[in-house]
């Protein structure tokens, strides 16, 4: 009989999930934290019936209390476990930020190499459901600022799926962003898509005009963009970072190398963000490659406001990506 | 210190006709709002988050009676009854639900982020247990200056767990400063019920170790907690220090617009939904012959008009211009 091969979709939810299921499955020292990840389902319904099937012990509800479950998420990385710690969204990250920063990201140096911290804290962010200020913050930036962390970025449905095994296997403390914008955005997993490594940078799309450098959901944006601007003869690489912290040098001089022409897109607030720091990179790594300066396009310098019109215009847009590439090839 | 008018009958818990009226409407006031805000959001002319304090009314209106209109108001994101009842309008709530610039903070805050200084409502914080330590700071600045106002802090028995309630109950008792915190215990934070976010589960105990005065009240009875909320006031004004109230209660719908509820049973709603606070208290004034069926009717009409008219505004509100997106980061 002839197999028929059917090509599978999946949600970005999901693949979180499978990620989830996967790691706590293959190690039972991991075990999920967070706020409302037990008996509401998730807050996001990412980790929805893993309580079912693991318990209790391994997918602990835990109170609001971000800097305490956090820090108690280092200890016990600490004490031999793997916690893969959530905080429910960037936003209140910002209460465990001590913990993250004092503690996950500084024993190993502190203590001469000897304590090691393997914890995983899932963030989950992104702008775009009208959620107004305190509930729309991008603090990438923030935390690929410190150092003695990993920031990892999901922008891909395989990422989505992948990541968290690879982040288990680190000794040191990772961070992983996941935008809930994307949780409902169905793809295909495609395998030549899958990185099987958190050090490397990922051309999503080749191109030969111009470069636009992004992460996390600038990336779908990119993407669709750079479909748009095939339609008017504009040829656009995608290079999706993936990785905030450390930075991906090498390709970053490659795809400059490549097209001499780069867009960074972000989210987070144009000043003293990622963007800044990967022009800076293509300063000192591949200055004398470039035909135009790099340019940005990032979030406006305000906090979120809530009307959608207002929110809208506060992020790089589809069309601002397409609008601005078009103006830097002098289409 | 200023005094507040303390009418002796509601130290007892009773009510006279007017007074029954006024707390019935307020309640009624403030169901009719959500069940009309709910509305909205299904008709999507509301968006991002919308969090219902139906079933909590009583909370909010009778905590309000104790404050006069200097004191200052600090909520959570589960605020619109909150805002109501402190004056703002219905219009100006609706408004801002809406995002229009009409709206009490300009359309910027949404549901969450009700403002209106000249109330004295500072807020709408959609940061668990962010707006405590202002509270607390809020509080002090009255206290130096001499004001003899106090400052009136809502939260939630989940926000009980965080840092900074436990920072700024103890700050509060160290600096001796006017404030009234009030935990409304709704027994869940989100989809996590209280005994899995506190040992301790009398959360008025919480207060023994910060050595601030405290008591539990049922939050679904209006009376109940008009009397609390003005006992403790008048030891707060008397005293120059805090209070700690925690009033129990109930919230009947999802945490925010919609949620699968897989952490409570129906049956447990409805239990709760026997003690609802308005029809208990509509019960008592009609046993009581305080009131009158007519009386009540003309009283739900007047707020359906009332509400509707909100919605009109709302929907007659038109939109900040998008060439203002940058306004309001810093002072002018
Ligand atoms: C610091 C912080 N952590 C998590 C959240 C997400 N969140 C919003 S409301 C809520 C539950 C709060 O429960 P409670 O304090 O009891 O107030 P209620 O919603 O029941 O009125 C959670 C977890 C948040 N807004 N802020
Ligand atoms: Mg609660």
């Amino acid at each position: 009989m002839h197999e028929q091969q059917t090509i599978e979709k999946i949600t970005y939810r999901d693949a979180l999930r499978q990620g989830l299921e996967e790691a706590m499955r293959k190690n039972d020292k991991v075990f999920l934290m967070g706020e409302d990840v037990g008996r509401y389902g998730g807050a996001f319904a990412v980790s929805k019936g893993l309580l079912e099937e693991f318990g209790a012990d391994r997918i602990m509800d835990v109170p609001l209390s971000e800097s305490g479950f956090v820090g108690a998420g280092i200890g016990a990385a600490l004490g031999g476990m793997r916690p893969v710690v959530e905080v429910m969204t960037v936003n209140f990250s910002l209460l465990a930020l001590d913990q993250v920063v004092n503690n996950a990201a500084t024993l190993l140096h502190m203590s001469g190499g000897q304590l090691n911290v393997p914890v995983v804290i899932r963030i989950s962010c992104g702008i775009g459901r009208q959620l107004a200020a305190q509930h729309s913050h991008s603090w990438e930036p923030i935390f690929a600022h410190i150092a003695g962390l990993k920031v990892l970025s999901v922008g891909t449905h395989e990422d989505a799926r992948y990541m968290l095994g690879m982040a288990l296997q680190e000794l040191d403390p990772v961070v992983i962003f996941e935008y809930t914008a994307m949780l409902n955005h169905e793809s295909e997993i495609h395998e030549d898509q899958i990185v099987r490594d958190i050090k490397k940078a990922k051309v999503r799309r080749g191109g030969k005009n111009l470069s636009i450098i992004t992460y996390g959901a600038g990336v779908y944006k990119a993407l669709e963009a750079a479909e748009k601007l095939m339609g008017v003869g504009i040829d656009t690489e995608v290079l999706d970072l993936r990785v905030l912290r450390p930075l991906d040098i090498d390709a970053i001089r490659a795809t400059v190398t490549k097209t001499h022409r780069v867009l960074i897109i972000e989210e987070a607030w144009k000043s003293v963000g990622v963007a800044a720091e990967v022009t800076a990179l293509i300063m000192e790594h591949a200055f004398y490659e470039l035909d135009a300066p790099v340019e940005r396009l990032c979030g406006a310098e305000v906090p979120i406001p809530y009307p959608k019109h207002l929110e809208d215009a506060s992020i790089p847009q589809t069309e601002d990506i397409v609008d601005k590439v078009k103006k830097m090839v002098g289409k | 210190m200023k005094e507040t008018p303390v009418i002796e009958s509601k130290q007892r818990g009773q009510v006279d006709h007017n007074h029954g009226m006024e707390l019935l409407r307020q309640m009624k006031s403030i169901r009719a709002l959500e069940d009309k805000a709910a509305e909205m959001y299904s008709k999507m002319k509301i968006r991002g988050f919308l969090h219902l304090y139906v079933g909590e009314e009583a909370v909010a209106v009778g905590v309000m009676q104790s404050l006069t209109q200097d004191d200052n108001v600090l909520c959570t994101y589960r605020e619109h009854g909150h805002a109501l009842v402190r004056g703002i309008s219905a219009r100006k709530i609706m408004a801002e639900m809406y995002g229009k610039q009409e709206g009490c903070s300009l359309g910027r805050g949404g549901s969450m982020h009700l403002f209106d200084k000249s109330k004295k409502f500072f807020g709408g914080n959609a940061i668990v247990a962010g707006h405590l330590p202002l509270a607390v700071g809020m509080a002090l600045a009255d206290k130096k200056q001499e004001k003899g106002d106090i400052t009136a802090c809502f939260f939630g028995e989940g926000a009980a767990a965080e840092g900074e309630f436990h920072e700024s109950l103890n700050l509060a008792t160290l600096f001796e400063v006017p404030v009234l915190f009030v935990c409304e215990n709704n027994r869940y934070a989100m989809g996590t019920a209280l005994q899995y976010t506190h040992h301790e589960q009398n959360l008025e105990k919480k207060g023994v170790g910060y050595g601030i005065e405290a008591t539990a009240v049922d939050g679904m009875n209006v009376l109940a907690v008009e009397k609390a909320a003005r006992k403790a006031v008048k030891y707060i004004r008397k005293t120059g220090k805090p209070y700690f109230l925690v009033c129990n209660t109930y919230r009947y719908r999802a945490h925010s617009m919609f949620d699968a509820e897989l952490y409570r049973t129906k049956e447990e709603v409805k239990e709760w939904k026997k003690r609802d606070p308005i029809q208990t208290f509509t019960d008592q004034l009609l046993k009581q012959g305080l009131i009158t069926e007519k009386q009540i009717k003309t009283m739900d009409k007047e707020i359906e008009k009332e509400i509707d008219e909100a919605v009109d505004y709302a929907e007659a509100g038109t939109w900040e211009p998008v060439e203002d997106l940058e306004k309001y980061v810093y002072s002018k």
